[in-house]
């Protein structure tokens, strides 16, 4: 499957958007009436300086954060309310800004975590390991085993994450994101720490994803030229704030963007 | 020299998630289990069955049990000894109200009584972790004391409080001598063993270890802490309740309370611990160490010929338990189980040095 191209995007069937949403934890406003929309099969970024309320942003989408004000509305669905529970339900599937994975299991077991969801069989069918139940875990393992080929961790099917360096952990925990099979994948930060030639694979399978399983990404980043290159989309948060909306090189001439980057003279 | 795993390549998904994909293991364990099962019976006197090889089987059970909820769902516990007890009395009342009753039912019975008792007392999980669970699952411990203690229905009203069975049978067989209870407790625990590994291979496991290693990353998965954590409850109770139906009915025979109480929990928690968190094999492994050393001490001084009073002897006996667990779990904080594994790896090798 072939990425839509730019125009197909403007014109492409929102796959979620916020609107007007709030959130504050006590008196510190995070989030304040921010709106925006992310279309079917684009690279979405939320960039912003720290602070910005994005990572928030993300909470917010995947249900760990209630908003005080607003609405979400994916897949034409409308909601105010939400648990991290049904967000995965729903197709939303989401890495961490500091690696989330399950440390005491392998990386295989971390990305057949990832299928939890889509395994029916039920206790008693489990605890026999016959039949149908055995036959669901190997059809498992090959949709899994396809993601490991696509990240290239083939070596590292069986060590325990925790013995992982660190940009393998985020590897493997893009991989289990992916096994969800998700509509919408939010990935936070997922270059951070890394050196050049890491961030280059990670770019190249955020861009596979997009292409081959036409997954809808957004994605906080704070590498300008990583989110130049990768994304269709850009918002800006500044304080909790939209500050601007629009493709890369807009928000790159963006005045409001460039003050809140490099400082205003007072 | 001889654990290699060389030449022995996995072609299939299946054979890559067999339960010991290496063929020494798998020689291994059937070897042991022939050695239980055609071996033992040849030679084993009373004493071995009764206060070895019944009590370490058993007791495992109630391990792996223990396991499943601490050690792969990471709640911890200390409500072991009240669930056995509910194992033990729900399958003393169906014997004595249902007398019909196959052997094996009643034991069941007493598993899933204690499962639905678990499940209740699991609830708590939902909202509280760590230390605080264990404090509200030692309120579930005492409460369940008082319980089978002060309600007299449970006790069938007997006026000592103590209860008992006897002329056990099964399918038409008297399960009289040590020798038969011996091998219905060990046929009991393999089954029982052989699921508990399959579940936690499967996909309640990995539920249950996502949870355990991480909660909030397993919410954003799909897994609801409700369901992880309560299943976990649920299994773990069930392997407990059903060890403590056949402690009752195949240990002691005859039992009070106080067989339950909270020394009984500690007892089964140190032999998770020293066994190894997480692992089917440490909650055996922990279980022959915790029966086995005591037994092991009060053999040693009449061994070397040191003339010692018995109250003498049993106090060492403590002194020397303690000071081996804490030697122990300084030594090897992960228990049995990964001296096990550690001692595999070096195999692998051995005796080549690369």
């Amino acid at each position: 499957m072939r990425a839509p191209a730019d125009s197909d995007i403007a014109a492409g069937e929102i796959l979620l958007s916020i609107e007007n949403v709030s959130l504050s934890f006590g008196g510190v406003r995070a989030i304040r009436d921010v709106s925006f929309d992310i279309k079917k099969g684009e690279v979405r970024a939320i960039i912003g300086p720290n602070g910005a309320g994005k990572t928030s942003m993300l909470n917010v989408i995947n249900g760990f954060y209630q908003p005080q004000q607003g609405r979400i509305t994916f897949k034409g669905e409308t909601r105010t309310k939400m648990r991290p529970y049904d967000a995965a339900h729903g197709g939303i599937a989401r890495t961490f800004q500091n690696v989330a994975l399950f440390k005491g299991m392998s990386a295989l077991d971390n990305i057949m975590a990832g299928r939890t969801l889509k395994m029916r069989r039920g206790l008693l069918w489990q605890l026999l390991r016959i039949g149908p139940a055995l036959n669901e875990e190997i059809v498992h393992r090959h949709r899994v085993e396809e993601i490991i080929d696509f990240l290239e961790i083939q070596a590292i099917r069986k060590v325990p994450v925790a013995r992982l360096p660190y940009g393998l952990q985020k590897r493997v925990e893009l991989g289990r994101a992916l096994a969800m099979e998700p509509d919408l994948l939010l990935l936070d930060e997922p270059m951070a720490g890394m050196n050049l030639e890491e961030k280059e694979d990670m770019s190249r399978f955020i861009i596979d994803v997009n292409d081959h399983f036409g997954t809808t990404i957004a994605l906080i980043e704070h590498d300008m030229g990583v989110v130049m290159d990768l994304s269709d989309r850009v918002v800006v948060l500044d304080h909790g704030v939209k500050i601007a909306d629009g493709t890369p090189d807009e928000v790159k001439r963006n005045q409001n963007v460039i003050d809140a980057y490099l400082g205003v003279a007072h | 020299m001889f654990y290699r795993e060389a030449g022995q390549f996995k072609t299939t998904y299946k054979a890559d998630q067999a339960i010991f994909p290496i063929v020494q293991d798998r020689w291994f364990v059937i070897g042991v289990l022939a050695f239980a099962v055609l071996i033992l019976p040849l030679f084993a006197n009373q004493y071995l069955y009764t206060e070895v090889l019944i009590p370490v089987l058993i007791l495992s059970l109630a391990a792996i049990g223990l396991n499943i909820l601490t050690g792969y769902c990471g709640q911890l516990s200390l409500g072991t000894g009240g669930f056995m007890a509910v194992g033990a009395y729900a399958a003393y009342n169906l014997a004595l109200r249902v007398p019909e009753t196959n052997l094996i039912v009643v034991f069941l019975f007493g598993g899933v009584m204690a499962m639905l008792v678990g499940v209740l007392f699991g609830i708590p999980s939902l909202r509280i972790k760590g230390f605080y669970l264990a404090v509200a699952t030692l309120a579930s411990q005492f409460f369940l004391e008082w319980a089978f203690a002060r309600v007299k229905w449970f006790t069938n009203y007997a006026p000592s409080g103590s209860v008992a069975v006897a002329n056990l049978e099964l399918f038409g067989i008297p399960i009289d001598t040590p020798m038969r209870k011996y091998l219905l407790v060990l046929f009991i625990v393999a089954v029982l063993a052989l699921a508990a590994k399959n579940l936690i291979r499967g996909r309640l496991g990995r539920m249950w270890m996502a949870t355990r290693d991480m909660d909030i990353a397993a919410e954003i998965i799909g897994i609801r802490p409700l369901h992880a954590k309560l299943s976990a409850f649920a299994v773990s109770s069930f392997y407990v309740g059903v060890a403590g139906a056949m402690w009752g009915f195949l240990r002691l025979g005859s039992w009070e309370p106080l067989a339950f109480d909270i020394n009984r929990s500690f007892q089964i928690l140190f032999m998770v611990i020293i066994g190894g968190l997480g692992s089917i094999l440490g909650s055996f492994l922990g279980a022959a160490f915790i029966v086995l050393l005591p037994i092991f001490l009060n053999q040693v001084p009449g061994l070397l010929g040191i003339p010692l009073s018995t109250a003498m002897v049993s106090h060492l006996e403590f002194m020397i338990f303690g000071a081996m667990i804490v030697f122990f779990l300084i030594v090897e904080p992960h228990g049995l189980a990964r001296l096990w594994a550690i001692a595999k790896e070096k195999l692998r090798l051995w005796p080549f040095p690369f």
